[in-house]
């Protein structure tokens, strides 16, 4: 069987007021508080197109290798819903905005974390449209409530063609356009408040038969949803398929507390849409540096040159970037843009400690991020700053201290109790002992102690050195450097 | 020439809008305003005498009494579409021409009667009734009747309006504003003008704004000017036409708004006569009239020809399409969710919007709406709705084919004949009129072209008669310029109405026309 899975995602842009009024863009303002006019569709009021949503649409489209349609066109698509307050939708069906772009994203291949695997998905097109408004269904008291807030402010949709094929590839290309759309600043992406949202379409095939129907999967409410109810639904139709059933050509909801989607009520039969041209908003013109008339109003213009000259580094190229500057793995790099504030983390912690690059990104990684992730905090929220976690690494590069008692310090300095990594070293006498001659005493009273393991070493069995020095750090309570002890062990027993 | 009066104190602001509040509850019987806004029109009055006492009036039209018609938004005053959907709605914005009005100074009286949501050639299908054309009490139509008793003819023999601006039409015609908006689809501002005898203009598309004017067919609507001169006409479109950043089909291009020349000179135009405008009901009275100005333009010095607009036959079934296709769209808003009209049905919100929409429109606008669904359908989007644009394309083209070969405007008649009778009107379909009615005017708007409506003569039954002018797109200083020419040759008569006499007498004794500049 060949899955086939499909995106529609659509990003609620990040302007100060909404695509064809200017009433504001905000988050859980109280109900009704941000509709204008036209956004109630009072009779007799007009669109006026928001020119920064077209910018933001033409970044998306630039950053995603879309060709830029210079003239694109407005539709209205019909239905009704107490949501939809005009009874139709302005949208682009005819000539969206961009055509043809691609998204590259890359994903841990067979789950090993250490091999990183680049694929690619075509977009079809990206076109402007307006966001409904909220309905609630209050079934107690039989009414719906309708909060407009939402009504008219601009979105993205962003088509990508069926070219994955499991939830683990929707998910790694829907969280690189989300840090590709974050990383613009066109939209803020964030799917918990509603500012992304993806709808799948998931069909199953055998190779070389045509593509079998699809369903549409909606109601998908973050990024692990996402792949949980791609992969369900292929489950769920490979297993309708081999017994004997049929799949409909049908939309379903994501059920994320039973894990598996489930037939939508309101959605039966095919709607038609009965698109019209819009005909209160002419043909919208972008021009690019050779097109661009020479008398014209720079305010009244979109320029795709102008804005593509502007375009900020996207994360595909941060991670470039990173991997050259500081010696890092591409793995490395995918974590570090991934979460959010970690690569400043980083940078900071690197600019602030003679440890070089590479072994920092240990610490950060492995101890640092998982520390946060255990705790469900953020970079933002972590108890360790920068400045701390720099302290801490250039005691153990001055090997002052090992890297066991590294570990130690850090785990107090989660605590966050505001003390310094020095001073935690001194309360807890982790500091690496200094004094040469007690640790060569230290030695040869763990040689005197242990007379089978050093004649199993002279014998030619290095590895039991280790024992030798792991007694050896036991005695010290953990303030003597390995490496040291190993010469001073080995010199010894030579 | 009131605007002179006031000027110099000769008469007042409000007495002026005294006097024609007056007029209008005289004149009651013409229905032809929805709602009168006395108390905020006599402030206005108040405002504006304020303003001409202390030498600051804010322009030629300050003072002046208006009225607007029921489909463009004004703050305050209930707008209606003379439909049970918007029943006693009160808009909480001004359409941006009448705020330019009020800018200027003039004083709102009221708004007026219209078919419903503006569907109508004969301002008979509104729920508030139908407008009686102020003519229908003329004393030149009671002469010219037979008739068997006085009052038995007033009531059965009153004659339409014409439509959908019949409201703004009669208003100017019984002398209760000075001018009045109205609106223009497919002759909604010529056709009532020509049946109340007073000149309509309907602007360039684009020039005006529409932002507020509750539409009907958003890429054919414009906003109407109705007044009882040309010079008139003129200067309400200087003030009103330009770009309005709210409405984003208007040009972006300044307006320059002008006045006309005392004398103007037709001797070196070319007029058009297009032979499809010869339309086989077209009355043979009417003809007789057309020809008439077409030899007046001759004995002028103006090349008249006759030219062909081949496709004008297609442009009922094209603006049917289209108009339908349009509505059906627009309407779908009235859902009595946010304002207007609700249904009591509260089983679901399916079937409130359903109830909804059943008792808040009339059967016109519900048989265009399921028209341009079905024109609408994926299935019929190609065979209707994208031909009706390409055969707009190629009726557009005609004009253009004439206009670039020399023509500078073209003369037709505005209606079929003169207005008739409302019993005889009622006969026939709202859908049937509208399809004979429009015939001359709907074109037009298909293109988008200014066109203006003069009253002509009076018929053999003592009712007016008009021709309408063409011109070229934007070129509305050159179209109102021969219209003034006309207007001055044929000396239209005024009306003699008895209400109006008893009114405006000390006002208007020795005056012609009544106009306002």
């Amino acid at each position: 069987w060949v899955p086939v899975v499909g995106l529609e995602v659509h990003a609620q842009i990040s302007s100060n007021s909404k695509l064809f009024s200017g009433s504001q863009v905000q988050f859980a303002a109280p109900p009704n508080s941000l509709v204008s006019f036209f956004d109630a569709s009072l009779p007799g009021t007009l669109p006026v197109l928001n020119r920064r949503c077209v910018e933001a649409a033409v970044m998306t489209g630039l950053a995603l290798n879309c060709s830029i349609n210079k003239k694109s066109l407005f539709d209205r698509k019909h239905y009704f819903y107490a949501d939809l307050p005009a009874g139709y939708q302005i949208t682009q069906q005819r000539v969206p905005i961009a055509v043809n772009g691609t998204l590259s994203y890359s994903l841990y291949k067979d789950n090993k974390m250490s091999q990183m695997v680049t694929k690619t998905v075509r977009i079809k097109q990206i076109q402007l449209e307006q966001d409904s408004g909220k309905s609630l269904h209050d079934d107690t008291r039989s009414q719906t409530l309708v909060d407009l807030n939402r009504a008219g402010v601009g979105l993205m949709e962003v088509v990508m063609e069926p070219d994955m094929c499991c939830g683990e590839e929707a998910a790694a290309a829907v969280r690189e356009l989300q840090l590709i759309l974050q990383t613009l600043g066109s939209s803020q992406a964030v799917m918990a408040e509603g500012q992304l949202r993806v709808d799948a379409n998931v069909s199953v095939h055998h190779r070389g038969e045509p593509y079998g129907v699809r369903t549409e999967v909606k109601n998908i409410n973050s990024i692990r949803f996402l792949a949980k109810a791609v992969d369900y639904e292929i489950e769920r139709q490979i297993e309708e398929l081999e017994n004997g059933g049929t799949i409909l050509n049908e939309t379903r909801a994501f059920d994320s507390k039973l894990g598996c989607t489930v037939p939508m009520r309101d959605k039966e039969g095919k709607q038609d849409y009965r698109f019209m041209p819009e005909p209160n908003l002419p043909p919208l013109i972008l021009y690019d540096a050779k097109s661009l008339p020479a008398n014209i109003n720079h305010q009244q213009v979109v320029n795709i040159d102008w804005i593509h000259e502007r375009l900020p580094d996207l994360p595909s190229v941060r991670r470039a970037k990173l991997v050259e500057l500081y010696g890092i793995l591409p793995e490395h790099s995918f974590t570090l843009v991934n979460e959010d504030g970690l690569t400043e983390f980083f940078e900071n912690v690197v600019n602030q400690t003679q440890m070089k690059p590479k072994k920092v990104i240990g610490w950060i990684l492995k101890d640092l991020l998982s520390y946060l992730k255990q705790h469900s905090l953020t970079v933002k929220e972590s108890p360790v700053s920068s400045v701390l976690l720099a302290d801490l690494l250039n005691l153990l590069e001055k090997k002052e201290i090992s890297s066991t008692a590294a570990k130690q310090v850090l785990a107090e300095l989660w605590k966050g109790e505001g003390k310094s990594p020095l001073e935690i070293v001194k309360e807890k006498k982790l500091e690496l002992m200094q004094d040469q001659k007690e640790l060569e005493q230290i030695c040869q009273e763990v040689i005197d102690g242990q007379e089978n393991e050093v004649m199993a070493i002279k014998a030619g069995n290095l590895k039991v050195l280790n024992k030798l020095i792991g007694l050896v750090q036991r005695k010290t309570q953990g303030r003597s450097n390995p490496v040291v002890v190993k010469q001073l062990l080995e010199k010894k027993l030579s | 020439q009131v605007s002179a009066a006031l000027r110099e104190g000769g008469v007042s602001p409000t007495e002026l809008c005294q006097r024609c509040l007056s007029l209008i509850k005289s004149t009651k019987f013409l229905n032809a305003y929805i709602t009168v806004a006395e108390e905020t029109a006599l402030k206005q009055a108040e405002e504006s005498e304020k303003r001409y006492r202390s030498g600051q009036p804010l322009g030629v039209l300050d003072g002046i009494p208006v009225a607007v018609k029921d489909n463009f938004n004004t703050a305050g005053i209930e707008t209606t579409c003379a439909s049970n959907m918007l029943k006693g709605y009160i808009s909480p914005y001004n359409a941006t021409v009448v705020q330019k009005l009020l800018d200027q100074g003039a004083v709102l009286l009221g708004k007026t009667n219209l078919d419903e949501f503006a569907m109508g050639s004969g301002s008979t299908d509104g729920v508030f009734g139908p407008v009686r054309n102020p003519w229908s009490y003329s004393r030149q139509y009671k002469e010219k009747s037979v008739s068997k008793s006085h009052s038995e003819d007033e009531e059965s023999n009153w004659v339409i309006t014409g439509g959908s601006s019949g409201g703004s039409a009669a208003a100017v015609s019984s002398f209760t504003c000075f001018a009045a908006l109205g609106s223009d689809t497919g002759g909604s501002t010529r056709n009532p003008a020509a049946h109340c005898g007073v000149v309509g203009l309907k602007p360039t598309y684009g020039l005006i704004s529409r932002h507020g004017l509750i539409p009907l067919v958003n890429s054919m609507d414009v906003p109407g000017i109705l007044t009882r001169c040309v010079d008139d006409a003129a200067v309400v479109l200087g003030l009103l036409a330009g770009h309005d950043p709210k409405d984003s089909t208007t040009i972006q291009d300044d307006f320059k708004p002008f006045e006309l020349p005392n004398l103007p000179d037709v001797s070196k135009l070319s007029i058009g006569i297009p032979k499809e405008y010869h339309a086989p009901a077209l009355s043979s009275e009417i003809l007789a009239l057309w020809s008439k100005a077409a030899d007046l333009f001759k004995n002028a010095g103006a090349k008249v020809t006759e030219v062909s607009l081949p496709h004008t036959c297609y442009s009922i079934v094209c603006y049917h399409v289209l108009c339908t296709a349009e509505v059906a769209s627009n309407m779908a808003r009235f859902d009595g969710l946010e304002y207007g009209h609700r249904s009591d049905m509260n089983k679901s919100t399916e079937s409130m919007y359903a109830a909804t929409r059943r008792e808040g429109f009339n059967d016109v606008v519900r048989g265009r709406i399921l028209s341009g669904n079905y024109f609408l359908l994926k299935q019929n989007y190609e065979n209707y709705f994208i031909k009706a644009q390409k055969v707009r394309r190629l009726i557009a083209n005609d004009f253009l084919k004439v206009f670039r070969s020399g023509i500078d405007i073209l003369l037709t008649p505005t209606t079929l004949s003169d207005p008739v009778p409302y019993r005889e009107f009622i006969k026939e379909d709202n859908r049937t009129r509208s399809a004979q009615d429009d015939i001359l005017t709907q074109a037009v708007n298909l293109a988008g072209l200014p066109a203006i409506n003069v009253p002509a003569a009076l018929s053999e039954r003592g009712l007016p008669i008009g021709l309408q002018f063409i011109g070229r797109s934007f070129q509305e200083k050159q179209l109102l310029t021969v219209a003034k020419w006309f207007e001055k040759q044929v000396k239209f008569p005024i009306i003699q109405l008895e209400e109006v006499q008893r009114h405006v007498q000390d006002v208007f004794q020795h005056q012609k026309s009544a106009s306002f500049s």
